[in-house]
């Protein structure tokens, strides 16, 4: 069992079977696209960012939190119009900033949790318009208002998902 | 040195990962400029999303049919005599609008206006979206294999929708009229003002390029222009909210769009446009003595009764008197405008008839026309979804009609 140490307590490692490795993003990504087209507000939420935080903050693998991001942000935006990257890039990013923070802190309750989502989802905002804006030149705009009312969604979304998450994971 | 590469192992394939993903940004964006072509990626991403979609949409459209088709079916009659009613209402309207339009045809062929007719559609089903505030688009169910391709445009009968941005297999990414990134050539409806349609970062369309010193007041309708040579000339686009003034000289205009483009469930594919010069009537050039002949006074034969004609009663040849109506004061007023006519060729000399010279209003009862329209596969709602294929054969009745009376077929 590979535990890791933190401040005198003990920080569990878990794992996932293959079919929720591989279905759970994809039906994240499923619903992001379908959901939308009957409930337009949902296009508010970014269910890849919170699966990709999920399972990086409980792998706690910098490496696998990085693929997962870098995965799950490539088919994100593989549906879009956009190049194939920036979401790529941004939650590759996330990916890997979760898992070091999760090695680091206890992301096992909401309150954690729901600083931890607010927080990634404002650095996955930013890198993802820093490439867009700076590297591609794609002409979007910021929104202060939205995003922000965006990441508070976000975060309570979060915490309701990871706790329907949590009866996945495995010990490792 | 594998101590350094262990150490710094995790540091070491982020970098890797992110520069290679740069990397692939930069030949997407060099390929953009060149030519657009789909990557494989996005077409096994859509391979992979889109058909559960398909089963979704389809699961419940099924659904929905049984339950209002069988069993949903409260108030159907009641709604069914209302429809019976539109429609009659809307049948008299047409009569009156399909002369109007015959009159902006003749107009147009005078002046050499080349229009545009849409004159194909394809009904297709939104089935998904791309899951991103910042591309706004769909994925309908209709792709290259049903004849779709970039750039055409999407509508519903409510007004514009967006244009085909990238087309698979069986499905195509539309690109909505809200996104930042989408333009539409738009003008407005009453102040002939042309500016560009965008979307903005909270999903608000707003149009582009008015300048401030014009006046553009809230609830002005807002139309295609046709000049982004996508969206045919003349479809509404929406409606607008607000105005303000913007940055540097141009104005904020809020549009509200005609279509919920938050709701789209079916929307139609414009496959085809005609581009084509309105087409007079008479091909054959028309002498102006000729007009002037026909539209004078006529010269009755000699007759025994003859003399109990008088000029204020006769009226151009081919036309017999309309009860009621007063022949004009003047005799030269007709003959002047047919003068003018004359010198325009193609210009028809039934609208000189003498209640017309009279300056008779636009509501006044109109002479029995003979229209032929097809409609398009499926209509758009909208005016130019129509399409007239052979104008007017007008037929002076000897007692006008009013529109209400009229066959439209």
């Amino acid at each position: 069992m590979a535990i890791t140490y933190t401040s005198g307590e003990q920080v569990e490692v878990y794992r996932f079977s293959w079919p929720v490795t591989i279905l759970v993003p994809l039906a994240a990504v499923f619903l992001q696209a379908w959901v939308p087209t009957r409930l337009h507000f949902f296009a508010l939420f970014d269910l890849p960012l919170l699966v990709t935080i999920f399972f990086a903050m409980a792998r706690r693998s910098q490496i696998a939190g990085l693929l997962t991001g870098s995965l799950i942000g490539i088919l994100q935006d593989s549906l879009t119009h956009q190049p194939i990257g920036l979401y790529g890039i941004s939650k590759t990013v996330v990916g890997y900033g979760a898992s070091s923070l999760g090695i680091k802190l206890d992301v096992e309750n909401a309150g954690a949790r729901f600083l931890l989502t607010l927080f990634f989802y404002v650095v996955h905002l930013m890198v993802y318009f820093g490439i867009a804006r700076y590297l591609v030149s794609l002409p979007i705009a910021w929104s202060w208002q939205r995003q922000l009312w965006s990441a508070f969604g976000n975060a309570f979304l979060g915490v309701v998902i990871y706790t329907l998450l949590d009866r996945l994971k495995q010990r490792a | 040195m594998e101590t350094v590469l262990g150490r710094y192992k995790n540091l070491i394939v982020l970098t890797a990962v992110l520069f290679a993903q740069i990397l692939g940004l930069a030949v997407q964006v060099r390929r953009t400029t060149e030519s657009e072509s789909s990557s494989l990626i996005r077409v096994w991403a859509v391979g992979a999303v889109t058909p559960f979609e398909k089963v979704l949409v389809w699961v419940q459209t099924s659904t929905g049919n049984i339950w209002h088709n069988y069993f949903y079916l409260r108030g159907v009659r009641a709604e069914n005599r209302e429809l019976k009613l539109e429609i009659e209402r809307l049948r008299i309207e047409q009569v009156r609008m399909s002369q109007d339009a015959d009159q902006a045809h003749r107009l147009q062929a005078l002046l050499a206006f080349k229009e545009q007719f849409i004159s194909q559609t394809m009904a297709a089903q939104v089935i998904g979206s791309s899951g991103s505030e910042q591309s706004r688009s769909v994925y309908i169910d209709k792709g290259e294999k049903n004849g779709i391709k970039t750039d055409m445009a999407v509508i519903t009968a409510d007004g514009v929708v967006g244009k085909v941005l990238h087309v698979y297999h069986s499905t195509a990414l539309v690109l909505l009229v809200d996104d930042q990134s989408s333009g539409v050539g738009a003008i407005l409806e009453k102040s002939r003002l042309q500016g560009i349609l965008r979307g903005t970062p909270a999903g608000e369309v707003v149009l582009e390029k008015v300048m401030s010193d014009e006046a553009v007041p809230a609830g002005e309708r807002v139309l295609t222009s046709g000049g982004d040579r996508i969206f045919p000339k003349g479809l509404p686009i929406g409606t607008v909210t607000r105005v303000s003034p913007g940055s540097e000289l141009f104005l904020n205009i809020r549009v509200k769009p005609s279509a919920n483009l938050g709701k789209l469930e079916e929307v139609l594919v414009v496959t085809t446009i005609d581009e084509r010069q309105a087409a007079t009537e008479q091909s054959v050039p028309v002498r102006a003595a000729d007009i002037l002949a026909e539209r004078l006074p006529t010269v009755p034969p000699k007759a025994p009764d003859a003399s109990n004609a008088t000029p204020s009663t006769a009226l151009p040849s081919g036309t017999k008197p309309v009860p009621g109506s007063s022949v004009p004061a003047s005799a030269g007023k007709p003959v002047a405008k047919a003068t003018d006519a004359a010198a325009t060729p193609g210009l028809k000399p039934k609208s000189l008839t003498p209640a017309a010279a009279n300056g008779a209003s636009p509501g006044s009862p109109k002479p029995a026309v003979k229209t032929t329209t097809t409609d398009a596969p499926a209509a758009a709602g909208s005016s130019p979804a129509r399409v007239p294929q052979k104008a007017v054969k007008p037929a002076v009745e000897p007692k006008p009609q009013p529109p209400a009376q009229d066959n439209p077929q």
